[in-house]
């Protein structure tokens, strides 16, 4: 029978020939991950409870990015709690301070085609853009799971988005999601998002991950994209094994069933800004353009990796950040850091008068530094602009592409960022 | 117990993780954590709530992130059951991995904020004891209200183990 990639996953895992749509199986899955919030710390008594360690340590991937580095007593033990465990339990994947678990996946090529991952944070869907099953798990579910080896799931229906066209300059791969998360709200739950199209295809490994992160800003329990050449060659750069198989394997079959199918034509996009409190508030940026910014920031899993600097970079050089706006910048890692101080990047980002910041999930998960004040208003390249997530209730935090917070960050209000390319490009 | 009653708090769409457990508190403790509950949307809820209590609400109840937390907080303060038009799968899972039923159903015209409720999960009834009517829920799956019934999925992986442990090693199974 015809099945969608991710079904073809399931039906590995569960080692059945194929599954359907709402069938409840039991899965073995492939790689855990988790982080110091949502690892260790709720796992250890369980565990200890129990009387049993990890399945396969080998399996299992810790990263601590969410209290990094400590600011009081409470998460230097968070982090302490963290580095003991992944000692005593054995855990050689553990990545310490190193950048945010998302892109730490793909960093080091645990990401792969055909894998079932479970992750201990609701962004896991992130490896998703390697052709991997990859969902998000609680807690108790994550315990269950380094314990067994094992979890339960429905298996969900597939829609499919098709994004034709090429985007156009100064429109990127995080318009495409604030648009879908307009266009398909946020309610897509118990269902995987699989993204294909032309416009996809002509994405890089980091900017594929926007649209399958995001995809838990669909409510989608994966987002997931069809390995090709481009997917080969990343696991291949970052030390990961994958074989040529993998092209013919994981795909979705022709004749498949989806859910439906929604359509967007990439070269008809617009850069899109979401308003407070929703992702699903998205606009073109003309409807917001004007509103003054007290914050710009650059940062998180979906919106500070290298490629994310090099847009920002591409707005900010030769300019300055505005008098009456601070912008801040948290690389999504140490890599990330370390590639851009070296290509220039870094430069051009501090002449103009970015504040740079540690890597991890800081502002964006209401922790570390970048916090907002009651009434100040943000513009943020992060995934969620929920209330109350970036520090005081009444703060206003709206979302856009790195392009566009450079942008915001140099009019000290919200803008178009491409009048800004095209000036560069005519100066260069 | 299958049988739970106490009083509606009615919120609207999309009552997310960060207003169920806000990123600033997550490194409390459990029960100071659970002091913040809601406070971003109703100030009162955490100070108010009575255990029995049902927390109802709208589309996406508990969308975001992976924290189980947002379900701890509310089974904390004593909250018997959380009923939504629609429910995040993860927030979902977890709610029901820590024995806090989560029931679809759509309030919009049947329930109203401080209406006395009471919910028989076995019978798949709810009822609206202020206004007299009576409903069908969605009745959760019998292989999740089996987990609830055992006190959760910690629990379920106690038992598993402990029947693990008293198989010896290399024996037929």
């Amino acid at each position: 029978m015809p099945a969608t990639l991710t079904e073809k996953i399931l039906a590995r895992a569960s080692g059945r020939d194929a599954v359907s749509p709402g069938e409840m199986i039991t899965v073995k899955v492939d790689l855990a991950m988790a982080h110091d919030s949502s690892g260790p710390r709720r796992w250890k008594a369980r565990l200890e409870a129990l009387g049993t360690g990890l399945w396969d340590p080998s399996r299992v991937v810790l990263v601590s990015d969410h209290y990094v580095p400590a600011v009081d007593a409470e998460s230097a033990a968070i982090l302490k709690l963290t580095r003991e465990f992944a000692r005593d339990y054995g855990v050689k994947n553990f990545y310490d301070m190193r950048g945010i678990c998302h892109v730490m996946l793909a960093e080091h090529g645990h990401a792969r085609p055909g894998l079932f991952i479970a992750g201990g944070d609701s962004h896991s869907t992130n490896a998703g853009a390697f052709g991997c099953y990859a969902a998000g798990f609680g807690a108790t579910d994550m315990t269950a799971i380094v314990a067994t080896g094992e979890t339960w799931t429905v298996v969900p229906e597939t829609v499919r988005v098709e994004i034709s066209g090429a985007l156009s300059q100064g429109v990127t791969a995080k318009d495409i999601m604030l648009a879908l998360c307009r266009d398909l709200g946020m309610g897509n739950h118990f269902r995987a998002i699989e993204y294909g199209g032309e416009a996809v295809r002509a994405l890089d490994m980091e900017q594929r991950t926007v649209l399958a992160n995001m995809a838990a800003e669909l409510g989608g329990e994966t987002g997931i994209i069809e390995p090709d050449a481009v997917t080969l060659a990343h696991v291949r750069g970052h030390g990961g094994e994958v074989d040529e198989a993998a092209l013919t394997l994981w795909r979705s079959d022709p004749d498949c069933t989806y859910a439906h199918t929604h359509h967007l034509d990439a070269g008809a996009l617009e850069p899109q800004i979401a308003a407070p409190h929703s992702p699903a508030n998205a606009a073109p940026v003309s409807v917001h353009a004007g509103i003054a910014i007290d914050q710009a920031y650059i940062g998180a899993c979906v919106g500070a990796k290298l490629s994310d600097l090099h847009m920002a970079a591409a707005v900010l050089k030769g300019r300055t950040v505005s008098a009456r706006t601070r912008l801040l910048v948290a690389p999504a890692s140490a890599k990330v850091t370390e590639a851009a101080a070296k290509d220039g990047t870094l430069a051009i980002l501090t002449e103009a008068g970015a504040v740079m910041l540690p890597s991890g999930c800081g502002a964006c998960a209401g922790l570390g530094a970048g916090l907002l004040a009651e009434g100040e208003v943000c513009l943020s390249s992060t995934n969620r602009n929920f209330q109350g997530r970036m520090g005081h209730k009444d703060a206003q935090v709206y979302l856009g592409s790195p392009y566009a917070v450079a942008a915001g960050a140099v009019a000290g209000e919200i803008t178009d960022p491409r009048p800004f390319l095209t000036a560069n490009r005519k100066a260069a | 117990m299958s049988v739970r009653e106490g009083n509606a708090w009615l919120y609207g769409d999309r009552i997310d993780t960060d207003l169920l457990a806000p990123g600033y508190a997550m490194k409390k403790g459990p029960a100071e954590l659970a002091r913040h509950t809601l406070e971003a949307v109703d100030p009162a809820f955490a100070t108010s709530v009575q255990p029995g209590d049902m927390v109802v609400a709208g589309a996406d109840f508990g969308i975001g992130s992976s924290r189980e937390q947002a379900a701890i907080s509310l089974k904390t303060l004593g909250v018997s059951a959380v009923i939504a038009t629609s429910f995040a799968r993860i927030f979902y899972r977890n709610a029901i991995n820590i024995g806090l039923p989560a029931i679809s159903f759509d309030p919009e015209g049947r329930i109203s904020a401080g209406d006395r409720l009471r919910l028989d999960l076995a019978a798949g009834r709810l009822h609206n004891l202020t206004t007299s009517a009576s409903f069908a829920v969605t009745p959760i799956p019998p292989h999740l209200m089996a987990m609830i019934e055992a006190g959760g999925l910690m629990a379920h992986l106690k038992q598993r183990f402990a029947s693990t442990a008293a198989t010896p090693p290399g024996s037929a199974s």
